[in-house]
């Protein structure tokens, strides 16, 4: 299905931003590059746009490939086509990739105009709302004033919610899959052992590896493996792997299951790809997420101005980002009688769950998505 | 082989008891409906009474249907109680032909009374005459209302019409309304033995 349904061949844009933006820490980007992705055609009303957000480790390829010999197209692309649940026949579909990422957005590797040199530990630390603001700007950009609709899973999805906060006016609905209106102890404790693992690596230098001409590829992969625990459920672990070994056992620490066999991959695959900075700051940004702590904790008083109407998705397995927390943002839309669907999806594969094609998922989404109007 | 026919689909073919409910409802409130099947329900109070309308349903495949079918629909399972919605957050919550379905009979009249001002619960009464002929003839009740043997039923929780009063005395509720309905008539003479489908508009003492 997603072969004959696919966006085709796809290429990257860059947008440049020579005004500065201020971040809720404080300081003040002068300048910065936003690297981004569309599918689909922008009508003539400029009312049919629809903002994909990532999450942790993702990008602005959401769809398609580079060239037809690419092996894998992008990280969405099961969601994102002709026909397929978000419809590029009928939406134009934007993906970016975050500032602060390390996929051609400014962030720590790309070069910083003031030195020349690689931003490096200097780039600073960005949050959800400064993400919304220069996804803000991506729009200006673009003279989209309004999104029909912003989705976004996990991280993306606490993206998708800020948005209909920072600007109610531009967002006609928010699809919020898998995610929370902030994080609990237990998924901060998760990212800060995967930072630990990081800054610990001797090949990490305070975060200026870039000069010593190195990457902390033990910190990040193993900061990939434990993120990839989190992101399955026991049961989905059991069913793919359960306790197979890749051979007779050697008694060794080499790899003797098949699970070690995946996270090892996985680990190294990543650690490849990936930069150690933009991981940091990726699950900073998860960590200070917190939109009702200015309402003292009130949820329901921090979207009191939010006009969008909602599909709030949840999976049952996924305990990283529970269920329980998707229904606290169905509870504070629902005291603010806005408009709001909510479907706990019965799923096996955990977090993860929410980048998979499954079918009664895909037909929530697709079903919504068709009603949106354009 | 016994149908599969659920609560829903029973009240779309005796849409009586809808135009009843109506009647209960005011213009432009706001209304949550408890096992809200495909949203048959709402999207008539919708059509006919401007209604700001949600549904709560478990089934993956009515929750779809409500999509489908523009309700705001909340997937979860009523038995886990209603503590998604605030207090008094309703102007009514009703609980249309579910109620015999239901494990935590208790609880989930007094979740109602503590989110909507009032509420309506509807259920097959099971002093109907039909139902008594059958169990006096030894066998337990199939009918319209009651599809299902013994052994598929959902229903774990049925009761009459007197019954129900006495629920609502014991439980302090007050009974605004009262109606009783067979095959689309309202029924006013003994009521427990002629009346197929109960009707009440309740709220808390």
């Amino acid at each position: 299905m997603s072969e004959n349904n696919s966006i085709g061949i796809v290429s990257p844009q860059t947008a440049h931003f020579s005004e500065p933006l201020t971040l809720k820490s404080g300081e003040n980007l002068p300048q910065f590059d936003l690297v981004y992705e569309t599918y689909g055609t922008l009508n003539a009303a400029k009312s049919n746009a629809v903002l994909i957000c990532h999450a942790l480790s993702g990008n602005h390829h959401v769809a398609g490939k580079y060239s037809a010999d690419d092996k894998y197209p992008g990280w969405w692309d099961n969601l994102v086509g002709p026909r397929k649940p978000l419809d590029t026949n009928k939406f134009f579909v934007i993906g970016l990739n975050n500032l602060g990422g390390c996929h051609g957005s400014s962030g720590s590797i790309s070069i910083n105009p003031a030195t020349n040199k690689p931003y490096g530990a200097s780039f600073p630390i960005v949050t959800v709302e400064d993400w919304v603001n220069s996804q803000a700007r991506l729009l200006d950009h673009l003279e989209i004033k309004t999104l029909a609709a912003v989705i976004g899973g996990s991280l993306g999805g606490m993206q998708a919610l800020q948005w209909t906060m920072a600007f109610p006016d531009r967002i006609k609905h928010a699809l919020v899959i898998a995610s929370a209106p902030n994080l609990t102890a237990q998924n901060m404790a998760f990212n800060e052992v995967a930072r630990q693992a990081i800054i610990t690596d001797p090949e990490f230098y305070d975060g200026d590896y870039y000069a010593h001409n190195t990457v902390p590829r033990r910190g990040l992969r193993i900061a990939r493996m434990l993120g990839h625990i989190t992101y399955l459920s026991d049961d989905a672990m059991g069913e793919k792997f359960g306790r197979k070994l890749k051979d007779k056992i050697k008694y060794s620490f080499d790899v003797e299951f098949e699970m070690e066999s995946y996270l090892r991959y996985q680990g190294d695959k990543f650690a490849g790809e990936f930069d150690a900075n933009t991981y940091l700051r990726m699950t900073r940004a998860l960590d200070y997420y917190d939109p009702a702590l200015v309402f003292g904790g009130d949820l329901s008083k921090a979207l009191s101005n939010v006009k969008a109407k909602f599909l709030v998705v949840s999976f049952t397995s996924d305990w990283r980002f529970s269920p329980e927390r998707s229904r606290e943002i169905v509870k504070a839309l629902l005291d603010n009688e806005l408009t709001v669907s909510y479907a706990e999806v019965t799923a096996l594969h955990g977090h993860d769950a929410f980048l998979m094609p499954d079918a009664h998922y895909h037909n929530i989404l697709r079903n919504y998505l068709q009603k949106v109007d354009v | 082989m016994q149908n599969n026919v659920n609560i829903t689909n029973i009240s779309q073919k005796y849409r009586q008891d809808f135009a009843i409910i109506a009647g209960w409802v005011s213009f432009g409130s706001k209304v949550l409906d408890l096992g809200c099947g495909d949203g048959e329900l709402l999207m008539y109070l919708r059509d006919s009474l401007e209604v700001k309308g949600y549904g709560v349903e478990k089934d993956d495949a009515n929750w779809l249907a409500c999509l489908q079918n523009g309700t705001n629909v909340i997937q979860m399972d009523l038995e886990d109680g209603l503590s998604g919605f605030e207090d008094q957050s309703f102007d009514t919550v009703i609980l249309s032909q579910t109620l015999q379905a239901m494990h935590k009979t208790e609880e989930i009249v007094q979740e109602m009374l503590r989110v909507g001002r009032e509420i309506i619960v509807t259920f097959p009464n099971f002093g109907y005459w039909r139902n008594r002929i059958q169990i006096t003839g030894g066998r337990m009740p199939v009918s319209k209302t009651l599809p299902y043997q013994w052994y598929d039923t959902p229903n774990v929780h049925l009761c009459t019409i007197n019954d129900f009063d006495l629920f609502c005395k014991n439980h302090k509720i007050s009974i605004l309304e009262r109606k009783v309905i067979t095959d689309g008539n309202e029924v006013n003479f003994m009521p427990n033995l002629l009346g197929n489908l109960a009707m009440y508009r309740l709220k808390a003492k």
